[in-house]
């Protein structure tokens, strides 16, 4: 069975189409990544499945219930962890597991007991006694997943659980997600980082405007974007369209004019070792006298996949 | 004042820790609609434990008001300040605890924005427990309120003919009827964009409900016109209730009016209330 499906999904507010007939199938027992940029449509497609937003059109099934005739069934099986933290800034850590406990059904000791081995699996027992709002950012977001597994929920939604985090910070969340999908949670994860959706999806659907632009395996889509790019500063803005010149003939693919003057991009798309094709093009540089201050090798921006998925939706339109 | 503070010892996520609470158990029953709405209520009585500033409002306030019309109006109205009392005690406590019912409105509007109120709306419980969690939490702020004012009341010379009974009674009355007023504000608390205008609309309602009322003067003595409006106020009818079982003679078709009328806020205020919070 799916965890989510949805076909057609559309939520409009006023003139914007924020959500636009979107079509997913989400496995289940898996991380699945929702990538796209601020204002794709990420957050109202999760409110969405998790009932807090109604559709406006088609479809969604969360493990075969409708999000909008059986609210009542989703809700007792997911759980979301919003962009914003989920928890009550004024309430101790200890106390809003609790509250959560018993609004879940359990009985005050249990409540009581639940929500000190998640503060200690969480690392937050001597916090624990703390107002939220004197959290860190890190800490905030953790005490907000564990609030999330207090019922080991079977989909967790997770929107954009690390964007404003520290780099520590994040790949605790990383491990934690984890962590909960070995244990047989589904996770639906929305970010705007292309490394995150990599590291920890099986599968990625792209979207933007609202439509998912493309799906696939992680491996899928880099391959189908190039799987690396080489981003190069020259010492000489002057020398910058020769080099352009150079990078597009020794790689044959289009090279990027960043806004900063000395800065150009180039995809990796040809089959073979990247750091070779990347070398052989940097020693071509060199071979016609421009001068690199800086280079580096790259996993693709989600700019670029942007721009190359969209590039090959123009040429199949096209071609149609 | 610094509010952010770093542990001192760096986390790792641990997955033998984190196994062992997402070893799914079996999930308990869901709560029932009562005891949810006591958990909410409990969320209420912890947000006073970390702010009890707030409680300034139902004992400052109060307190202010039962002495400042006390003396204020006292001995011109009716020969001397503790005779008026006689008069005033009840009225004023109607007026102190039905202006405080706004504060409801308030913290629905500042909590709405927040992202707790996401996960609360989507948890399978119900639905109306959230706001009757409020509900509960401020019943014990208007109990407090009525309190202060019926202790100063006594000390300055107030002495119900009804007695314990009577007070106690009056001051029942008077929940049961703020408890059903406050579904106005957290409809209002839902439906406006900030907390300022919630304030604005609540003073809008209740400065010519409670002051055009019979709480300060009987209404005998005003214009026939102002009588009509006066005599028809949802608040003369509380204060008339309240009054008269507090003197030992209750007033069983006024007592009934605003039960009958709190029934009818709760169904009518209730119902757009929970309208709004479905769509949020």
């Amino acid at each position: 069975m799916l965890a989510i499906e949805t076909s057609g999904l559309v939520k409009t507010f006023g003139d914007t189409r924020a959500v636009d007939g979107l079509d997913l199938k989400v496995p289940t027992g898996a991380v699945y990544g929702v990538l796209g940029p601020n204002g794709a449509g990420k957050t109202t497609a999760v409110r969405m499945l998790a009932t807090l937003l109604k559709p406006d059109a088609g479809q969604a099934t969360v493990f075969g219930h409708d999000v909008v005739r059986e609210a009542d069934a989703v809700r007792g099986r997911v759980s979301l962890t919003g962009q914003y933290a989920s928890v009550d800034e004024e309430m101790t850590g200890e106390e809003n597991l609790i509250l959560l406990a018993r609004l879940l059904g359990h009985r005050k000791p249990a409540a009581r007991e639940r929500a000190a081995q998640l503060l200690e699996a969480f690392g937050l027992a001597e916090a624990g006694g703390r107002q939220v709002k004197t959290y860190s950012g890190g800490m905030r977001r953790r005490i907000d997943i564990a609030a999330s597994i207090l019922n080991t929920p079977d989909l967790l939604f997770l929107d954009e659980p690390t964007t404003g985090l520290d780099p520590r910070s994040r790949n605790n969340v990383w491990d934690i997600v984890r962590i909960v999908v070995a244990h047989g949670t589904t996770v639906l994860l929305t970010t705007q980082y292309l490394e995150e959706a990599d590291r920890l999806a099986s599968r990625i659907a792209v979207i933007d405007h609202g439509k998912v632009i493309a799906e696939g395996t992680p491996g899928e889509l880099k391959s189908s974007v190039g799987a690396g790019s080489v981003h190069v500063r020259l010492r000489d803005p002057a020398t910058r369209p020769d080099a352009e010149r150079v990078l597009a003939e020794a790689l044959n693919a289009p090279v990027y004019l960043e806004s900063d003057p000395v800065a150009l991009t180039a995809r990796v798309t040809g089959s073979g070792n990247e750091a070779e094709q990347a070398s052989r093009a940097l020693h071509r540089l060199a071979e016609a006298g421009i001068v690199v201050d800086d280079f580096s090798l790259g996993q693709p921006s989600l700019d670029e996949v942007f721009l190359a998925l969209t590039d090959h939706r123009a040429t199949e339109e096209a071609a149609a | 004042m610094s509010t952010t503070t770093e542990t001192t010892t760096t986390y790792a996520p641990a997955a033998e820790a984190l196994g062992m609470v997402l070893a799914p158990g079996a999930r308990p029953p869901r709560p029932s609609a009562w005891s949810a709405s006591v958990t909410f209520g409990w969320r209420a009585m912890l947000k006073i434990k970390h702010v009890p500033e707030q409680l300034f409002d139902v004992t400052a306030f109060p307190l202010m008001m039962t002495l400042m019309f006390t003396y204020l109006f006292g001995g011109a109205l009716a020969g001397s300040p503790t005779e008026y009392l006689q008069f005033l005690l009840p009225g004023i406590m109607v007026t102190s605890v039905v202006m405080i019912t706004m504060y409801t409105g308030v913290e629905v509007n500042k909590d709405i924005e927040k992202g707790v109120f996401d996960r609360f709306r989507t948890l399978p419980i119900w639905r109306p427990s959230t706001m009757v969690g409020y509900l509960l939490g401020d019943l014990l702020r208007y109990t407090i309120a009525s309190v202060v004012i019926l202790a100063v009341g006594l000390l300055l010379g107030f002495r119900p003919a009804g007695g314990v009974t009577g007070a106690a009674g009056g001051i029942l009355l008077l929940l049961a009827f703020s408890f059903a007023f406050s579904w106005l504000w957290t409809m209002f608390g839902l439906l406006m964009r900030s907390e300022k205008s919630v304030m604005g609309v609540s003073m809008l309602v209740l400065m010519p409900l409670t002051f055009l009322s019979n709480v300060y003067v009987d209404p005998s003595t005003m214009p026939g016109w102002l009588q009509v409006f006066v005599n028809a106020s949802p608040i003369t009818h509380l204060v008339t209730a309240v009054r008269s079982t507090m003197a030992g003679t209750p007033d069983a078709g006024e007592i009934t009016w605003v039960l009958v009328s709190s029934v009818v806020l709760i169904a009518v205020f209730g119902t757009l209330t929970m309208r709004l919070y479905n769509r949020k």
